[in-house]
Order: C-alpha cells, then structure tokens, then sequence
C-alpha cells in the first residue's frame, strides 16, 4: 500500500509520546496502528430519500454509517445543528467552505430510493473536504428491506476504507454464548449477531453447556462444543439451516476447543484421555484423525496462521501455560512468550502479522499481542478477568469477553483496537461470553 | 515443578490403560451427568442406611479439594478416596462419575483440561484401590459450574474440586 502523505494523529503504538498534529498536506489518511487520540471530525449528512417509501430506510441507514464510523473511535460525527449548509441534491455540487468552516474533514452523502419491487438502492459519495475534490468514486448498493443494515454497514466499509487504506469490517457477524442465570446454574445458548450487537439469532437452546465457538473462514458454519450427549463433545451447526452434527466419533474421551483451518476443511481440536490433553486434527470429508501432540502436559487452544502453515497453541510443558508455534502437521514447537505471567487462548491474526492472547499476570488478566515470533509484546487490556480475544476482518480491532468479579459477576462482551485503544462494552440485553468475530461478509 | 510434571506423567499412563472401555460415554453417562453436578439426587438413599449413596456422600464424603493449577493428591483427599473406594468395592450395584472441576481463574480451555486432569487423578487412585475400572467414568465441567459464586479464595477452594457422583448400575 502506498502510503500518501499522512495526517498523524496519535500516539505511535500506544507506547511513545503524543506527536504534535503535522500540517496535512494530502488527501485525508488515518493509519490505524497508530492509536488516534483525537478523532477525526465527519459529517455524515442525512441521507436523502429519492420516494417517500425510502424516509424510515434513509434515516435510519444515515445512523447506522455514523455509528459504525464513530464507533471505530477514528471520528465523530459533527452535529447536524452545526450545520452551515445542508445537503438537498445527491448530485449537487458541495459547497466545501461551509463544511471546512465547522471544521469538518470529510463528508459522508448519500440517497435511498425503495424500488417497486422492495428493493433498497442506497447511493454514497465521500468528499475530502480540505482537498475540495471526492475520495473515490460514487458507489451503489442495493438488498432487500430486511438486509438494510447490512447495506449500511457496507456503505460504512468503503467510507473506512478509503479514509484508512485497510479493509472495512462492519458487515460482520459474531457467534458467542449467551449467559442467563445464576453463577452456578448458568444457562448457556449458542447465538449470533451482527458485529454491533443488532439481529440476535439464538442457535441453540439452553438445554445443555455450549463452549467456544468458531466461525468456519466463509462464515457459514460454526463449530463449538456442547454437552449435550452428557459429555463435552465438538459440533459443527451450518449457520443458514441451524443443524447440528457432532465431528466426535471417537467415544473414549472429551473433545473440545474446535477451530477451523483457513481451507475450512480441517478442524483442530482438543482430546482428554486419561486426565491428558493434547491436539489432534480432524480431515473433515475423510473424517480421518491425526495426532499433532504426544505429551503429558495440557496442549489445547489452537489456532492456524492464516497461510495454514503453522499452528500457535498453549501447553504448560513448561511448568504453566505459555505459547508455542509448531508446523502445521506437528512436529518440534517454539515456545514464544516469555514474559512474567501465563499466556492462553493464542489466535492468530488474520493478516498474519500478531498473535493476540490472554495473559494471567499478578492476579490480573490482559487482552495482548505479539508479533509472530513473541516479540513486541504488548497489553491492550487489564482487569478482573478478561479472555479469549478474536480478530475482527481487517485484523486492526479485537472482541473478548470480560467477567466482572464476585457472586453477581457476569461475562460480557468488549472490542478494543489494536493501538489499545476504543475500549468498549457491546451493546447487549444479556451476560455473553466467548466471541468470535466472522469474515466479512460476501 | 519437576516432580509435579513426573507426577502427572505417571498419572497419564495409568489412565490409558484405564480408559479404553469403548462404552463408557453410554446412557449411564448421560443419566449422571444430567442428574445434576454432584447431587447424588433420586438415589440418595438414608445417611444412616452404610451402603446407601447417602451415606456415601454426608458420611465418607463425595469430593476431594485441589490446590491452585495442581492435580496431585493431598493426604487428606487420599484418606477421602481410601472410603470411597472401600464403599465402591464393598456396593457394587453402583458405579460412579467422576466430575473435574476448576475455579474462574484461568481460560476456558485450560480449566476444561485442568478438571479433565483431576478428574483422572481421582479415578487412577480409585483404581490403585481396587475399584474396578469399568465402574469409573470422568468428565470434566471446567470452570463453567462453580458450587461457590463468590470471587475470593474462600470460594475458589471449595470450587477446585473433584466430586465422586454415584449412579446406578453395576459397570459398563
């Protein structure tokens, strides 16, 4: 990627000092690893709706764009009161003064027309408004009525990404657990929702205890593990069906911790036998089994590098959990971290360059991560109890879960950006526990 | 940390050979495991009749504690478990499922692999006992059913438990 002459805005990977704001002498670029202190002022204008039909869809896409966007924490969104001019005329030209005068960086516009048919077609166009001239060309989306998140969700993407230069990741799911009941009786129900908590889907019931569950690398199926035959077994569900079959054929042992490799076709998951647990992987059309560990201490916990090529997993071999690396059919594993404290849940990033993980330090846990190869490591969270990061799409922004403290503590779900920064509890009417985040959507 | 490490090594090979009953996950598992997490529920029987799971559980004692992140066997929960195995031989029409559990600090997978460990322990040593091990099934719940909800050590040590559940049925 080439990177234009960037406007600085923060601190450089949270650990230096704050960089004075340079003068910006090109076209409007944030780089998201470095944490943005300052958000950047948009106006997302109401968008403008071409029939009558299209008013409720206008407004009410016009507030999902502005909140994926200012919930990134890279902008917020000026008042609409501030406002010197409006926008009336999707085609119009922008009077680029009036918005420079309130101090507006960029404006979002955009016209939602509802056709005959049902059919939404939402229109955007994105100005810079120091440079006077538009960033990208016009673009048009169109689902039907039910899907009219989703289209705002991707009109935020593009309006992301040609301000960030990285991949959008607003239309997106999460798969988690939903938590009801007391601390000992907890309930739990596997359930899916867009990455912003709207449209809960609840995958199974509350019959039984359902773990950790993982999206398959084209969104469509998940794996998890339930008790549902007595003992904790590994399922796979297909996500537009919501059917369920167990991948567990070998009844002398519990299985658990199931994860997708990035061909979808291999699963990794966790084997106790005996009081021992170790990694196996499962070929999901031969249904054959190969035994990746063979150790007397706790393997689990693994996950693929995004080529397929390695795995980074937990084992305390070593006296307690720490991370290794090993080659993807097994072999000799690398132990990586090396800092105080114990280390689990590694996963690794989508675009390959961190491992995210939790870290149990002093009493505390963090949400953390490190390059590849355990160095440059750093903390993005600390409390009580926090676990289990996943990466959103574009690997800039991790989901976790963080339990509260004492007999009316409770799981819930937090994002936090790579910089450690934009920490923030989703928006949820229950207790959740165990994100994980899926691709972006087709 | 050595010694610990070899401990465990050993418990690992003894539970291989313990462990290859291709039935143990059949309907009795199930039944137990829904029954309720150590409860001992419908088949309780009186405390004061000795070879009822009543008497099992309030007399000789149903669970034996942990310390943090380990696995081994304290004095104490040996002498619980030398009962507790005497009781099995002696009322062979029960069987048992052994529940390994975790408190809430650590990860989800760990914990699960943690009270798969003490699970095992406990199984092994019943075995070393005399207790046949086809009567002897484990599952571990991690650290998803706590029987203390509070966040201080008080609680956590009730929690690192591993609890003997009988069920009916002579073995599998």
């Amino acid at each position: 990627m080439k990177v234009l002459s960037t406007l600085v805005l923060g601190l450089v990977m949270a650990f230096a000092a704050p960089l004075i704001a340079q003068e910006r002498t090109g076209p409007l670029r944030i780089e998201i690893t470095q944490g943005v202190i300052e958000p950047v002022p948009i106006a997302v204008a109401p968008f403008l709706a071409e029939n009558a039909a299209a008013t409720d869809f206008a407004r009410q896409i016009t507030a999902v764009v502005a909140a994926d966007l200012v919930g990134t924490g890279l902008f917020r969104d000026v008042p609409k009161d501030a406002y010197i001019s409006q926008v009336t005329n999707f085609d119009g030209g922008v009077a680029y003064a009036d918005w420079e005068a309130i101090n507006v960086e960029a404006l979002v516009t955009g016209a939602v027309t509802l056709t005959s048919d049902n059919r939404l077609v939402v229109k955007f166009r994105l100005f810079d408004i120091f440079t006077g001239a538009p960033l990208g060309e016009g673009l048009q989306f169109a689902g039907g009525t039910d899907s009219w998140r989703r289209v705002a969700h991707k009109v935020a993407d593009q309006v992301y990404a040609r301000i960030t230069g990285e991949t959008g990741y607003f239309d997106s799911r999460v798969v988690y657990v939903e938590e009801t009941g007391p601390k000992n009786a907890r309930a739990m129900r596997l359930a899916i929702m867009d990455y912003d908590g709207a449209n809960i889907q609840y995958l199974t019931d509350a019959s039984s205890i359902v773990l950790a569950p993982r999206f398959s690398p084209t969104g469509d199926r998940v794996l998890f593990t339930s008790y549902e035959s007595g003992f904790p077994q590994i399922y796979e569900l297909a996500v537009g069906t919501v059917t369920k079959r167990p991948l567990q054929v070998d009844v002398a042992a519990m299985t658990f911790a199931p994860r997708y490799a990035p061909n979808g076709q291999t699963v990794l998951y966790s084997r106790s036998e005996g009081g021992n647990t170790d990694l196996y992987r499962l070929d999901l059309a031969s249904g054959q089994r190969t035994r990746l560990t063979d150790a007397p201490s706790i393997e689990t916990a693994p996950s693929f590098s995004p080529d397929g090529s390695q795995i980074v997993f937990e084992s305390d071999r070593s006296g307690n959990q720490q991370l290794y690396v090993m080659p993807a059919g097994g072999g000799e594993a690398k132990r990586i971290s090396f800092g105080q404290g114990r280390y689990g849940t590694p996963v690794w990033s989508p675009r390959g360059d961190y491992i995210a993980f939790t870290k149990q330090n002093a009493g505390r846990f963090h949400i953390g991560v490190m390059r590849t190869d355990g160095s440059n490591e750093r903390l993005l969270t600390a409390s009580f109890l926090d676990e289990g990061p996943t990466w959103a799409p574009n690997g800039r922004v991790l989901m976790f879960t963080r339990e509260s403290a004492g007999a009316e503590g409770e799981p819930a779900l937090f994002s936090v950006d790579i910089s450690g920064r934009n920490l923030k509890r989703l928006p949820m009417p229950t207790a959740a526990s165990d994100p994980a985040w899926s691709p972006l959507l087709p | 940390m050595t010694f610990l490490k070899m401990a465990v090594a050993a418990v690992a090979l003894v539970a291989l050979g313990a462990c290859t009953n291709a039935d143990r996950f059949g309907p009795g598992g199930a039944d137990a495991a829904g029954g309720g997490f150590g409860a001992n529920g419908g088949i309780a029987g009186s405390a004061s009749d000795p070879t009822s799971p009543a008497f099992f559980n309030q007399t000789i004692g149903d669970r034996v504690l942990f310390a943090v992140d380990q696995s081994t066997l304290s004095p104490e929960a040996q002498a619980v478990l030398d009962q507790q195995a005497v009781w099995l031989m002696q009322n062979s029409a029960y069987r048992a499922l052994i529940e390994g559990h975790a408190d809430e600090q650590g990860t989800t997978d760990y914990n699960l692999a943690l009270g798969a460990r003490r699970a095992s322990s406990v199984q092994n040593y019943l075995i070393s006992r005399g207790v046949a091990p086809n009567r002897l099934q484990t599952i571990s719940y991690g650290k998803e059913r706590p029987i203390q909800i509070c966040s201080d050590e008080g609680c956590y040590s009730q929690n690192r438990r591993a609890v003997t559940v009988i069920t009916a049925g002579a073995g599998v």
